[in-house]
């Protein structure tokens, strides 16, 4: 727990998270290659979070 | 009750309940969207079809009258539809024919040919596989147009959904730290987290499948809007004029759309009298090479009768949203590994949705209002959902 928190604390994180996204959905429309690439990552981050928010906090 | 309170509980029951409407139907779209991503992978391990012969770079293509008379010979009585460019395999090209001109496309055959040889390869009946099941349930539940419009619908109340829950993920977090999944706590709570988590970081790409989703739902309006708008206007000269008795080349036809439209592909042919063209026209639709220039056609209009070219305009703008949105519904624009990225994005879809549902019946069962929960977050501390 954390002391309460202001609407801008609560959503820096997923509006960055967001905008990487949108980047992500955008990029691969682009052109090829790089740009696949940059789509794989940045459309990657939210499942990685996900993933690495869970595990860290797994019941033991 | 503060103003604040009073708004965010209006928030929560418009979440709660495009959620609860939505939800079974977009469990039945993230399930059947989940093998559709891979279908070429799945159609290539279930079903074996012929391979069109080695052709050293450079090979000329057969001359497409010559590949129509072929493809026709398999098919006695019946009319070609459109003639379509495999997307993925250079090495064939599909005629679609059906019993009569006027035949509604969607029951027509589909006989595979050879590009450069021109000679019959299959002609394969896709109703019976696992992924045509798939995509019909997906698009429209067998249910024809309505059903299509159906599901839009459902898209439409997903995407409030989410926008809802941008809203009440606020409150939810105010004494959180972004990312947190209290581990120890009873399923309700870590599962409060997990749809917190997992929503608020698919938001940008479950709105932007959602609602390309929705668009795509569309598609046979906007296909009938471009039909009595651009192409009617296009050949209005041509209203009165009796059918062609007898079709010009369909070779020449095509060679005169790519001379007409330079640096472009053919992508596909609509005879005349079909949907995509008028009663006198072969409509050639073709694509540039960029991912995205390759999913926005151009049609030019040959006229039937003397293979000369009519007209060839870009497409509206309504037509070029739709265009664009499936790739972006579709996830197939970026290789392999885009497409196992938006696997993995649709099981978390899945995850959202389950718990969510788990959230609502537990709340329920408790007694807890779902609104009060949602724009108090303490609720969900409450002894009667933490026993």
């Amino acid at each position: 727990m954390v002391a309460h928190r202001s609407l801008t604390e609560i959503f820096a994180a997923p509006l960055v998270i967001a905008i990487v996204s949108t980047v992500g959905l955008i990029s691969a429309l682009v052109g090829d290659g790089w740009w696949d690439a940059v789509s794989w990552v940045a459309l990657g981050l939210p499942v990685l979070l996900y993933l690495v928010f869970i595990w860290r906090r797994r019941p033991n | 009750m503060t103003v604040t309170t009073k708004s965010l509980r209006r928030w929560g029951a418009v979440h709660k309940w495009t959620s609860l409407i939505c939800t079974l139907f977009m469990l039945l779209l993230c399930i059947t969207g989940l093998p559709l991503i891979f279908h070429d992978e799945i159609d290539d391990l279930l079903h074996s079809s012929v391979k069109p012969a080695e052709a050293p770079a450079g090979t000329p293509p057969a001359n497409l009258d010559h590949l129509l008379a072929n493809a026709l010979a398999q098919a006695p009585g019946k009319v070609p539809h459109f003639l379509i460019w495999d997307r993925d395999e250079p090495g064939a090209i599909w005629v679609s024919v059906g019993p009569t001109i006027d035949a509604d496309p969607t029951n027509n055959r589909l006989i595979r040919m050879d590009t450069h040889s021109g000679a019959y390869l299959d002609s394969p009946d896709v109703t019976g596989r696992f992924t045509y099941i798939m995509l019909k349930l997906h698009t429209d539940m067998f249910a024809g147009l309505p059903g299509k419009l159906f599901l839009g619908f459902m898209g439409i109340l997903f995407c409030v959904a989410i926008i809802s829950g941008i809203v009440v993920y606020a409150p939810s977090m105010r004494k959180l730290r972004f990312g947190a999944y209290r581990a120890k706590r009873t399923r309700v709570v870590r599962w409060l987290d997990v749809h917190n988590l997992a929503g608020i970081l698919l938001v940008a790409w479950t709105l932007v499948v959602g609602f390309t989703g929705v668009i795509n739902t569309w598609a046979d309006l906007v296909l009938k809007m471009w039909q009595f708008g651009q192409l009617a206007e296009m050949t209005a000269q041509y209203k009165d004029r009796p059918v062609p008795s007898k079709l010009t080349s369909l070779n020449g036809a095509v060679e005169v759309a790519r001379h007409a439209v330079p640096g472009m592909t053919p992508s596909f042919v609509a005879f005349p009298g079909t949907l995509f063209s008028s009663k006198s026209h072969y409509a050639v639709f073709l694509h540039g090479d960029t991912p995205l220039t390759s999913r926005l056609l151009k049609p030019a209009l040959i006229d039937a009768e003397t293979g000369a070219l009519t007209d060839s305009r870009d497409m509206p703008w309504y037509v070029s949203t739709l265009y664009i949105s499936q790739p972006l519904h579709f996830g197939d624009y970026g290789g392999m590994p885009l497409k196992i990225v938006w696997a993995l994005l649709d099981i978390l879809t899945i995850f959202i949705l389950v718990t969510g549902v788990y959230l609502w019946m537990r709340r329920r069962k408790a007694g807890v209002s779902q609104e009060r929960a949602i724009a108090n977050a303490a609720a969900i501390d409450s002894p009667a959902l933490t026993s």
